[in-house]
């Protein structure tokens, strides 16, 4: 039986973090130096983890796939970034802030990690600053702030609609200096392929070079995972199209525990599915609900008559429009948190109200804003967003009601990782979206820039020293140790095994295929049926992909349909993993809703007695069912309650 | 509603970076104009891959506009016909029935092809190693409202910042110049007090590592600033020869 240990320290909850900081050991400069660390990924935790280690001393090694690290997929985060500076004087406070991170994640995250998360926040937005990230700001010189989900207080600093690209080119920058200093060296267009596991510690990890084809190794004394989440198991989703779960699936394969796979996101604001033809879906920054007010026809022959294309939103007079969030919640209105506003419009939808010619998709409307504070003021606020949508749909935003619909856009799951963020194999540890220690069962909006942000700046240049200060008498280890040797004929297997196949399909029909099971089946909501459905459809596609798929071109070159392959291969083991965490967790919580569990008003109902814990998967081989070890979650300092954002 | 077309596209298809490129012409029917460009390229690699081919190898990530990984030269404009937009924001309503369309790659000595329409846009980075950042490690800054930023400044930092680092600046360039790509990075550092202790060094440090690499100058003829999809403004340029001249003239 796997035992897990989270590490949390003692002592009251505001002190834990201080406490920690406080006793923790160091490594002294000289010794830094000799000392090498992996950094996979370069976005805002990667590319923030690998400038602060750096800085540090470390002789850092830092992976991406992409042709530069400023282009990693934070860079698409448009509305926000959390911190509890309360510069509003509304009333917030790092306790707010982290009470409402625990309710937003419907009390299944860990209190301690959520409270240095709240505690950290203030110096990420001093640091950004300092950086020459341009925040909006004040005519009086100080820093601006807007509203996001779940939320009663104003305290999401933003770049426009940009903030995720200002905040990633603050980190690239600093990034930037460390590769110039000589302290971290960049490997970009290089996918990691597998980590190498010596005596029980993560001592490297085998990459290819996705320009020359060639597999490589590289070794260093830890391996820090920065590669973001699995949403793309869904093929559309708001990621972007390279975005994959295989850094982590490796990982997990090498011992590290896989933690609450079943939670994923599903954002309420995106651009409707248009055609079969789609290759990803655009997300509507959250901010748009702080003046957009959603709405579908009360009366369904208004909803028909839309979806025939006889009649226009803007004739529907007032009175025959349900703004079913503000009807439903009237202290949050719009601005509830994202689970929920996402199944409200699949009700709505579900109930034949949807617009569209589809019928899957609901308004979000600015014409009372625009009215309210003047044409120019709402496109000083939004005008890069209504661009956006103008350019993809045809349609102007100022005019005719923007249509949205939500889409997968986040994974809270991950892998396992203690209160040092370190996994279940020593010296490998995990940050960012790639873990899944913050988020509980939602994530609320401004927060995963956050997380990034205080898990690359301030907490794993910490705790990665209370490791490493062990393994100063490590000396580097040669690649061509056998642990070295064995990974990497192992890829090298797999990689000749796919392209043998010569099949008769794409691998994107594939990965089309899956993310039509995963939609259906183990989407917005689950039933123990569809699950257990999914999990079979999973396992015959995946067969199906391992006999007919058909890569062309040559393994030892560029190959992109290879790298599709290898990202996709693991996309079946990462949806079955959903699956088979959905049927267990037998409640609704945050994102994870089953039908079967709700309350009258259809609300998630959670089940504190028997699943408030951290469900992590451990691997027991290929085709086996993995073993589910236990992380309970000890609330000492917060009461679990349903949650109400309703009054 | 959107119609659908059928097109042709003239594609660079380019082994490797010495290797010798050529157009391929591809026939492509009943392609909706609600499909982006780049779908409309997924498109086609698919048909390509069920006839057994290699598929046309493009740089794309986000598809929505902000990462800065799409290019591709079409019909002669950098990331397309239309204005204030990537390749991935653009959409097949913008061609006509019939119409042939022609797919190249940035083309600019600072830009290597790596393989069809693939470049290696490696020199930008190393335009930001040598000095797009401001000197500051983690930790110990003091707070974020400590020194007050006049909105107007911290908007027209904004501005500069919005560059998503495309490389179609350079690749409308006559001449293969960066400067709007560099000015953009000196311009929002130098507007905001963090940034102003270093200005005039970053200048110098960022115009001779981009003369190093091999990008052309700058003789003003605004193609970048046309073609910018974040519309990323000239007067940029104005602002980094202004450092530039002081900081040389300091020397």
């Amino acid at each position: 039986m796997t035992k897990l240990e989270a590490k949390i320290p003692q002592g009251p909850l505001a002190d834990k973090w201080t406490n920690y900081k406080d006793h923790q050991k160091l490594v002294n400069p000289a010794n830094k130096r000799r000392l090498d660390v992996i950094v996979v990924g370069t976005g805002l935790a990667g590319a923030s983890a690998a400038a602060s280690l750096g800085e540090l001393g470390f002789n850092v090694l830092n992976f991406c796939i992409q042709d530069s690290p400023r282009r990693a997929h934070s860079i698409a985060a448009l509305g926000g970034i959390n911190a509890a500076k309360n510069y509003q004087n509304d009333g917030d406070s790092v306790y707010r802030l982290f009470y409402d991170t625990i309710k937003g994640g419907d009390y299944r995250a860990r209190e301690a990690n959520v409270y240095r998360l709240a505690e950290v926040s203030n110096s990420i937005i001093d640091q950004c600053v300092a950086q020459g990230v341009p925040f909006a700001r004040e005519y009086g010189g100080l820093l601006d702030n807007r509203s996001f989900g779940g939320a009663q207080v104003s305290r999401t600093f933003y770049a426009k609609g940009q903030t995720g690209q200002q905040l990633l080119l603050g980190a690239y920058s600093a990034l930037s200096r460390q590769v110039e200093k000589g302290s971290v060296k960049l490997f970009t267009r290089y996918e990691m392929l597998d980590l190498v596991v010596i005596e029980g510690r993560a001592r490297g990890i085998i990459a290819r070079n996705l320009v020359t084809g060639k597999i490589e190794r590289f070794a260093a004394h830890a391996v820090v995972i920065g590669s973001g989440g699995y949403g793309n198991a869904f093929f559309l989703s708001t990621n972007a199209m390279n975005s994959n779960g295989s850094a982590a699936m490796q990982c997990y394969r090498k011992g590290a525990l896989f933690a609450n796979p079943a939670f994923a996101q599903i954002h309420p604001t995106c651009i409707p599915v248009h055609g079969e033809f789609q290759s990803k879906l655009t997300l509507m920054s959250e901010s748009l609900r702080n003046d957009g007010r959603i709405w579908v026809p009360k009366k369904l022959e208004d909803a028909k008559a839309i979806q025939a294309g006889t009649l226009k939103p803007t004739a529907i007079p007032e009175e025959d429009r349900d703004y079913y969030l503000e009807r439903r919640y009237p202290a949050f209105g719009n601005l509830v948190p994202r689970d929920v506003a996402s199944r409200a419009a699949k009700e709505r939808c579900d109930a034949g109200f949807g617009v569209n010619n589809t019928g899957l998709a609901v308004y979000l409307d600015f014409s009372a804003a625009i009215q309210r504070l003047g044409l120019k003021t709402v496109e000083a606020r939004y005008g890069n967003l209504f661009q956006m949508y103008e350019k993809i749909t045809d349609e102007n935003p100022y005019e005719t009601p923007m249509m949205i619909f939500p889409a997968i856009h986040y994974t809270m799951g991950g892998l396992w990782v203690d209160y040092e963020l370190q996994t279940t194999v020593q010296g490998c540890f995990a940050i960012g979206e790639a873990n899944f220690s913050d988020h509980g069962a939602n994530r609320l909006g401004a927060s995963a820039l956050m997380q990034g942000l205080a898990d690359g700046y301030f907490v794993l240049p910490y705790t990665i020293q209370n490791y490493l200060s062990d393994q100063i008498g490590v000396p580097r280890f040669s690649v061509e140790r056998p642990e070295f040797e064995a990974a990497e004929k192992e890829i090298e297997n797999k990689i000749s095994k796919l392209m043998s196949i010569k099949g008769t399909r794409s691998v994107d029909t594939f990965h089309k295929a899956l993310g039509h099971i995963m939609w259906n089946n183990v989407g917005m909501a689950r039933t123990k049926e569809s699950l257990e459905a999914a999990l079979k459809e999973i396992q015959a596609l995946k067969k199906e992909f391992w006999a007919d798929v058909f890569i062309p071109g040559e393994p030892n070159t560029l190959n992109i349909e290879l790298e599709k392959a290898l990202r996709v291969a693991d996309f079946f083991d990462i949806g079955e993993l959903m699956a088979l965490d959905g049927v267990n967790r037998n409640e609704s919580c945050g994102g994870h809703f089953r039908e079967e569990y709700q309350t009258p008003e259809g609300e998630a109902l959670r089940d504190d007695e028997h699943y408030a814990y951290a469900s992590c998967w451990k691997f027991e081989g290929e085709d086996k069912t993995p073993e589910l070890v236990k992380e309970p979650l000890v609330y000492e300092f917060v009461e679990r309650q349903q949650r109400n954002y309703k009054s | 509603m959107d119609k659908d077309i059928n097109i042709k596209v003239r594609v660079w298809r380019q082994q490797g970076p010495k290797a010798k490129g050529h157009f391929e012409t591809y026939k492509l029917e009943n392609i909706s104009g609600g499909t982006s460009f780049l779908e409309m390229l997924d498109i086609l690699n698919e048909q390509l891959i069920r006839e057994k081919q290699e598929p046309v190898v493009f740089d794309n990530d986000c598809r929505e506009g902000i990462c800065g990984m799409c290019s591709l030269y079409i019909n002669g404009h950098p990331h397309g016909p239309d204005n204030l937009i990537t390749t991935c924001q653009l959409h097949i309503r913008h061609f006509k029935d019939g119409e042939t369309i022609t797919v190249e790659p940035w083309r600019s000595a600072a830009f290597p092809v790596v393989r069809d329409l693939m470049v290696d846009r490696h020199a930008f980075d190393k335009i930001i190693q040598a000095g797009g950042y401001i000197n500051v490690n983690t930790g110990g800054v003091p707070d974020a409202n400590a020194i007050p930023i006049s909105k107007l400044d911290a908007d027209e930092a904004m501005d500069a910042a919005s560059c998503i680092g495309c490389g179609a600046c350079v690749a409308a360039c006559k001449n293969g110049s960066a400067m709007l790509f560099v000015s953009a990075k000196v311009s929002q550092l130098a507007l905001l007090p963090q940034g102003k202790i270093e200005a005039k060094a970053r200048a110098k440090a960022m115009v001779k590592r981009m003369d190093e690499l091999g990008f052309g100058n700058c003789t003003n003829t605004r193609a970048c600033e046309l073609e910018c999809p974040k519309g990323v403004s000239i007067s940029n340029i104005a602002r980094l020869n202004r450092s530039f001249l002081g900081a040389k003239l300091s020397d």
